[in-house]
C-alpha cells in the first residue's frame, strides 16, 4: 500500500457521477476500477484488492451494503468509504454498521473528498458533520427508561471528550481545528472517532436501530 | 339519481324526469326488468359531453367480459334450483338480478375516473368498504352479527322443515350440478381472479408513475430547464440546483408538500434551523449545512434564540466570503445551543465599532433580553464562529 497516492475502486450506478469524481480525485489517488453494480464490484475488489473502495449507497442491486457484506471476510485489509446523496439517516447508519470506515455526502468537495480518502486509507474514520450529528442523536437518547440488560457502558455510551469532539465535527470543524480547540493532537482526536465508529459498529443498543427508523418521523 | 339516466331519457322524451324515475321504481318489484333496462341506458348513453357510451368502451374490455361468462354458470344453477324447488318468484327476479350486477360491473370497470369515484362513494356510504380505524371494527361486528344470524336462521329451517325425499332430490340435483360446474370452470376462475389482481396492481402502479412524473415534470425539470438558460452564471445555477435539491429531499425524506417546502411557520427547533438555511441560501447563494441535535417545540426564548442565530447566518453569507456556513444546533435537556460558523475572512471583535447595531443588537441583546448567552469568536483570516446558548426552562413532572 502506498499511503500517499491509496489505490481506489469507484463504485456507483452513475456513470456520469463516476466521471466527475474521477476528475475530482485527479492524480492525487490511483483509480484502479470503476463498477456500476454490486456484481462486478465484488469482481473487481477481489481482482485489485484496492486500498479504498469508494461506495454508493444505493445501487439498483442492493447497494454498498451488500458489496460490504460480499467482500469483508475474503479481504479484510479493502476498506470502505460511503458516499450518498441520502440524507436518510438509517441508509447512512447501516452501511457504517455494515462495515464502512466514514461516510461523506456526495456534495463534498475535491479536496476534502481526497483528504477523506487518504484518511480512510490509513485506516482512520472519516466523520461528515452530518454523520456526526446523527451519532450525537442516536447516543443521546440515554437509558432514562429501564437500563437494559444488555447495556454496556464501555460500547453503548461515548465518553466526554468523544461527544465533544463529534459536537465540533458536526460544528463544521476539521480534525486539525478540533486538535488545537481541545489542546489535544491531531492523532488523539483521530482515535477518538475510530472509537465512536467502533462503537458505531459494534454497539448493541437497540435504540441505536430504533432511533434511526423513527429518526424519519420527528 | 344513480347514473343520470332518468334525466337524460326524459330529456330526449321531453318529459318531466320525475315520470321516468317513477315509472322505473313501479317497474322493479313487477318484473325486476327495469334494473337491468337502467343499466343497458347507462351504457348506451354517453355521459354529457363526452364522445362515446361506456359501452363502446366496454366492447373492447374483454377481461370483464369474460369475467362476466365465466359467473354465468352461477346464473344457470340458481335458474335451475329455483325451478326445481318451485320458487317462481326467484326465477323471475334472477335474470334481471344478474343482468344489472353484470352491468354495473362492466360500467365500473370502464367508466371514467370521475364517475368510477363517485361510484365508489357510494358503494363506500352504503358497505362502508373503506376501513378506517374506528368504523371498521364497528363494520366487522355487525357482519360478523349478521352471518351468525343467517346461519342459525337456515340451521333452524332446516331442522324445523319437513325432510321429505322429494325435496332432497332436486338439492342433491344442484349440489351435483355445482360441483361440475366447479370442476369444468374452477381454473378460469382462479385465473381471471388473478388476472383481476395483477390488473389492480397495474392500476395502483400506473398512478403512482404519474404522480412521480407529474412532480418531475412540476420541478425538476423545470429547474433544470432554467439551468440550461441561466448557464454563464454560475452562481445562480449553483443556487438554482440547491433549492431543488432541498425540495425534492423534503419530498422524499421528509413527506414534505411539494412546491412549497416548510412554507408555514415552523413549530420545532430543527425545522426553524432548516428555514433559517432555506432563506439565507434563497437570498445570498451561499450552501448552509445544517446539522440537528434533538429537538423541541418552539417557545418565545427559543424563537428569540432562532432569530438571533439567523442573524449570524445572514452575517456569515454576507461577510465572512467563505462558499459555506455550518449551522449546528444542538438540544439538550438543560438548554438549547446554536453554533454557527464560518471559514472566511473574520474580524477582530475588539475593533468593532461600537455602532455597528447589527451584532450588538440583534444577536447580544436579543439573547440578553430572554436570558440567553452569545459568544461570538472570530479572528482576521481565521473565520468566525458565533455561539447561542438558551437555557431550557425546568419540565415540572
Amino acid at each position: 500500500m502506498s499511503p500517499d497516492r491509496p489505490r481506489v475502486l469507484l463504485v456507483d450506478d452513475h456513470q456520469l457521477f463516476r466521471a466527475g469524481v474521477r476528475g475530482e480525485l485527479g492524480d492525487a489517488v490511483l483509480v484502479v476500477g470503476e463498477a456500476d453494480n454490486v456484481a462486478s464490484a465484488v469482481r473487481l475488489i477481489g481482482r485489485e484488492e484496492p486500498d479504498v473502495v469508494l461506495l454508493d449507497v444505493h445501487m439498483p442491486d442492493g447497494g454498498g451494503q451488500a458489496v460490504i457484506e460480499a467482500v469483508r471476510s475474503p479481504y479484510p485489509d479493502v476498506r470502505f468509504l460511503a458516499l450518498s446523496v441520502s440524507d436518510a439517516p438509517e441508509d447512512v447508519i447501516a452501511v457504517i454498521r455494515a462495515g464502512a470506515r466514514g461516510y461523506v455526502t456526495k456534495t463534498i468537495s475535491g479536496p476534502e473528498l481526497v483528504d477523506a480518502v487518504r484518511r480512510v486509507a490509513s485506516g482512520d474514520a472519516v466523520f461528515s458533520p452530518r454523520l456526526a450529528g446523527f451519532v450525537l442523536d442516536a447516543f443521546a437518547t440515554l437509558p432514562d427508561a429501564a437500563p437494559q440488560a444488555s447495556f454496556d457502558p464501555e460500547l453503548d455510551q461515548l465518553s466526554r471528550r468523544e461527544h465533544e469532539v463529534l459536537r465540533l465535527i458536526a460544528r463544521g470543524y476539521t480534525y486539525k481545528e478540533i486538535a488545537r480547540e481541545l489542546s489535544i493532537s491531531t492523532k488523539t482526536v483521530e482515535s477518538h472517532v475510530s472509537s465512536v465508529l467502533r462503537k458505531l459498529q459494534l454497539s448493541t443498543r437497540h435504540q441505536l436501530a430504533r432511533w434511526a427508523t423513527e429518526r424519519r418521523l420527528i | 339519481m344513480v347514473g343520470g339516466v332518468a334525466s337524460a331519457v326524459a330529456e330526449r322524451l321531453r318529459v318531466d324526469p320525475g315520470v321516468v324515475r317513477v315509472l322505473l321504481v313501479i317497474s322493479v318489484p313487477l318484473s325486476g326488468i327495469g334494473v337491468p333496462l337502467y343499466m343497458l341506458a347507462w351504457l348506451l348513453i354517453p355521459l354529457e359531453g363526452s364522445e362515446r357510451s361506456i359501452a363502446g368502451r366496454a366492447t373492447g374490455d374483454l377481461r370483464g367480459i369474460a369475467i362476466l361468462i365465466a359467473l354465468s354458470p352461477v346464473l344457470v344453477v340458481t335458474l335451475i334450483a329455483s325451478s326445481a324447488l318451485g320458487n317462481r318468484y326467484v326465477t323471475t327476479l334472477d335474470t334481471a338480478v344478474f343482468l344489472s350486477a353484470g352491468g354495473l360491473f362492466l360500467i365500473y370497470r370502464n367508466a371514467d375516473e370521475d364517475e368510477r369515484a363517485w361510484l365508489r362513494n357510494i358503494a363506500d356510504s352504503y358497505l362502508h368498504l373503506t376501513p378506517s380505524a374506528s368504523r371498521s371494527r364497528k363494520a366487522l361486528a355487525l357482519r360478523i352479527l349478521a352471518g351468525v344470524a343467517l346461519l342459525a336462521a337456515g340451521m333452524l329451517i332446516l331442522t324445523l322443515g319437513h325432510i321429505s325425499g322429494a325435496a332432497l332430490e332436486p338439492l342433491a340435483g344442484v349440489v351435483l350440478l355445482l360441483v361440475a360446474l366447479a370442476l369444468l370452470f374452477g381454473p378460469w376462475w382462479l385465473r381471471l381472479g388473478r388476472d383481476l389482481m395483477t390488473e389492480r396492481q397495474a392500476r395502483v402502479r400506473a398512478e403512482e408513475r404519474a404522480d412521480m412524473a407529474a412532480r418531475v415534470h412540476d420541478s425538476v425539470l423545470q429547474t433544470l430547464a432554467l439551468i440550461q438558460r441561466k448557464a454563464d452564471d454560475p452562481q445562480q445555477v449553483a443556487q438554482l440546483a440547491r433549492a431543488q435539491e432541498r425540495e425534492l429531499r423534503s419530498w422524499l425524506f421528509e413527506g414534505g408538500e411539494p412546491g412549497s417546502p416548510g412554507a408555514s411557520d415552523p413549530t420545532t427547533v430543527s425545522s426553524g434551523a432548516k428555514q433559517i438555511a432555506r432563506e439565507v441560501e434563497d437570498a445570498h447563494g451561499v450552501a448552509v449545512e445544517v446539522v440537528t441535535v434533538g429537538d423541541c417545540q418552539l417557545d418565545d426564548e427559543l424563537r428569540a434564540l432562532l432569530a438571533a442565530g439567523r442573524e449570524a447566518t445572514v452575517n456569515a453569507a454576507k461577510w465572512s466570503g467563505a462558499p459555506t456556513v455550518s449551522l449546528f444546533v444542538e438540544v439538550e435537556p438543560s438548554s438549547v445551543s446554536m453554533f454557527v460558523r464560518d471559514r472566511g475572512a473574520g474580524f477582530d471583535p475588539a475593533a468593532v465599532a461600537p455602532d455597528r447595531r447589527g451584532v450588538a443588537e440583534s444577536i447580544r441583546g436579543r439573547m440578553a433580553r430572554h436570558g440567553g448567552k452569545a459568544t461570538i469568536r472570530s479572528s482576521p483570516g481565521q473565520g468566525t464562529e458565533v455561539e447561542l446558548t438558551m437555557p431550557r426552562p425546568v419540565v415540572r413532572t
